[in-house]
């Protein structure tokens, strides 16, 4: 990790007693998309803040291309921002909003026109120079505003769930083009979100914090597949967990809902007679029709939903209770609501999780 | 509901005649200082008054001067109270109040005493510095509406994310003062400006007592001497309170289009 483009060493923060941040070590690279994926409230904007410097770190340092800029104003930074409530400015146009950072930088005028037609050009607003935000859909604010943060050529962007104030359509097609300006541009990218599926589907890493600490740190299918905790396997993604009893310990089997399989997976800890949390993706289990896999388990079809080009089924086992998806096949329609079935699962994708 | 309805005009009624039968009555004489018919002659002897001239015109750049010492002095200190000392604001506003409760009488007589001709500070010493002084206690008593009227307005937007945005991009506090926060809360610091401005205009106590050629003690001195043109110069103040509220309201209109919308 020696080429490292911005490192978050150590950071502490604390309100007033109460610590949000508990000591965070991290490092990106140049032209990395990161983002930070967590629940509300467990310290992402603030990590996002100590980095703009609108937060003084309690402890630590950060460090951006070797220089320390921990105490930095954030006028000094060079940093770009996109905040979650927009915050264009209400009394200047499209146009000189987003020359604004230009304009403070003492660019020349023809110059700063000419980077704001660009900018214009690139977000896909030319013609709106002259309207005002007031004037502007939510989606529209938020490019103006993106524009704005990419004018004055930071080395670095920061974005503050710049989508969660919009609606789900242009949520998802704005994210695509946040990411297409993105790795268009080269720019070192931080983004929090809370939405796991936007995480998963952007960056080229993912920092999933909880509790103003650090649960892993990978690229999104590493997250996705091999969660280093409980906290990330249950957060990420849908994940299906079934409670099980251990049925002997020496030969690995164990008991769902008196269905006894084996669970290679299952650690030496495990003692006879104990309950273990089986958990597994809705895509590592299919229904067992010539695809062979070692555990097989009979349920009932309890519920269908039809999503379109996948079918995502729930299969009563007794007490416990599992997701699946398939493929919509044109030719032959779901299985029924109560039918029996067996469906079948590579032990290899079940995690144990304890307790 | 019928009553209610009753008794609710007949309040208003009652009120509007308290108000409006002194005005009209005041109006009326003021047309009657030719005998036998209404003429404005009144009016025009005022007019034609070379000291109402002077005093209207010193009062009102008394007016534009404090008018600018108190966008400067309340502008910044309301947004920094906002921005920096939230837990501050109830003790800023107590504070802005004081001009309410203390009586300019004793304001002054304290500036007197304080700035007098053998004092370290001897603004009273020459009419400039005593023109300051007076500038000063302007801003002083105004405080209370050019604080609340700047408060409103910085209300209105989000004065912590407009900061932080046009911080990151690189501005410094007088550029986000001036240029992102002074702008989106203008209407707000005009009404302020013209609440202010009416008051300078009418003021006595102060003026007279620091002995400045203000309005207010022409008015005063008109007044004890003359029969008809006080009546005159009545309504003309009025004309002028009321034109800068009337102001304000024409502003207000336009506020709203400033507001971002979040959709
Ligand atoms: N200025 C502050 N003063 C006190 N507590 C704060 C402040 N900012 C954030 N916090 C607290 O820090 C924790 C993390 O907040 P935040 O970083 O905003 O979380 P997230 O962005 O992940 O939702 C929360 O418990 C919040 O209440
Ligand atoms: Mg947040």
């Amino acid at each position: 990790m020696a080429e490292q483009f911005l490192s978050i060493e150590k950071i502490v923060k604390s309100f007033g007693g109460n610590t949000v941040v508990h000591g965070v070590d991290l490092g990106f690279g140049k032209g990395e998309f990161i983002s930070l994926l967590g629940p509300s409230g467990c310290g992402k904007t603030t990590i996002l803040r100590m980095i703009a410097g609108f937060e003084r770190p309690t402890a630590g340092r950060i460090v951006v291309e070797g220089k320390d800029i921990t105490h930095l104003s954030p006028n000094q930074r060079k940093i770009g921002m996109v905040f979650q409530a927009y915050a264009l400015f209400p009394n200047m146009n499209v146009a000189d909003n987003i020359g604004f950072g230009l304009k403070v930088a003492g660019i020349p005028r023809d110059k700063a026109r000419a980077r704001v037609a660009e900018m214009l050009a690139l977000i896909g607003l030319s013609g709106f120079e002259k309207r005002f935000p007031f004037e502007l859909s939510g989606g529209q604010q938020q490019r103006v505003a993106l524009a704005r943060a990419l004018a004055p050529r930071p080395r670095m962007l920061l974005l503050d769930e710049p989508l969660s104030a919009l609606d789900a359509k242009i949520r998802v097609s704005l994210r695509e083009q946040i990411r297409a300006i993105q790795r268009e541009l080269g720019i070192t990218t931080i983004f929090v979100t809370h939405d796991q599926e936007e995480a998963l589907s952007i960056s080229d890493r993912i920092v999933v914090l909880n509790a103003g600490k650090v649960e892993q740190f990978g690229t999104p299918f590493e997250v996705y597949n091999r969660p280093a905790s409980r906290f990330v396997a249950t957060f990420v993604g849908t994940l299906n967990t079934l409670q099980a009893t251990v049925a002997d310990a020496a030969k690995k089997t164990v008991a769902i809902d008196g269905q006894v399989v084996t669970i290679p997976a299952l650690p030496a800890t495990a003692r006879s007679g104990e309950t273990v949390a089986l958990t597994m993706r809705p895509e590592a289990i299919a229904i067992a029709n010539g695809v062979p896999r070692d555990i097989v388990l009979d349920g009932t079809v309890s519920e269908v939903n039809f999503l379109g080009s996948v079918i995502r089924l729930k299969i009563d086992l007794g007490a416990n209770a599992i997701n699946l998806d398939i493929f919509n096949d044109q030719h032959t329609p779901p299985p029924a609501h109560g039918t029996p079935v067996r469906i079948g699962i590579a032990s290899g994708d079940v995690l144990v999780l304890d307790g | 509901m019928k009553r209610s309805r009753l008794w609710a005009w007949s309040l208003f009624g009652i009120g509007a005649a308290y108000f409006l039968i002194p005005l009209i009555a005041t109006f009326e004489f003021s047309l009657r200082m030719r005998r036998g018919a209404y003429s404005w002659d009144a009016y025009a002897a005022v007019f034609a008054d070379p000291r109402f001239q002077a005093t209207f015109s010193y009062s009102a750049f008394i007016a534009l001067c404090t008018i600018v010492v108190g966008i400067l002095l309340v502008v910044p200190a309301a947004y920094f109270v906002r921005l920096r000392l939230p837990h501050l604001r109830p003790i800023i506003e107590f504070v802005t109040l004081l001009p309410l409760i203390i009586p300019p009488i004793i304001l002054v007589f304290g500036y007197i005493r304080l700035y007098n001709s053998s004092s370290w500070l001897p603004f009273t010493g020459s009419a400039l510095a005593t023109d300051l002084l007076l500038v000063f206690a302007y801003a002083t008593l105004s405080l209370p509406l050019m604080y609340r009227a700047v408060d409103t307005g910085l209300r209105t937007i989000d004065v912590g994310t407009l900061t932080e945005a046009a911080t990151i991009l690189g501005a410094n506090q007088v550029t986000i003062l001036a240029r992102i926060i002074l702008p989106n809360i203008l209407i707000a610091v005009l009404s302020g400006a013209f609440l202010t401005f009416a008051i300078v205009m009418g003021e006595f106590v102060i003026a007279s007592l620091l002995s400045r050629p203000a309005f207010g003690p022409y008015l005063q001195l008109i007044g004890a001497n003359r029969a008809y043109e006080p009546a005159a110069l009545a309504i003309i103040s009025f004309i002028i309170t009321w034109g800068a509220m009337g102001t304000i309201q024409l502003l207000a209109r336009f506020a709203p289009k400033t507001a971002a919308r979040i959709d």
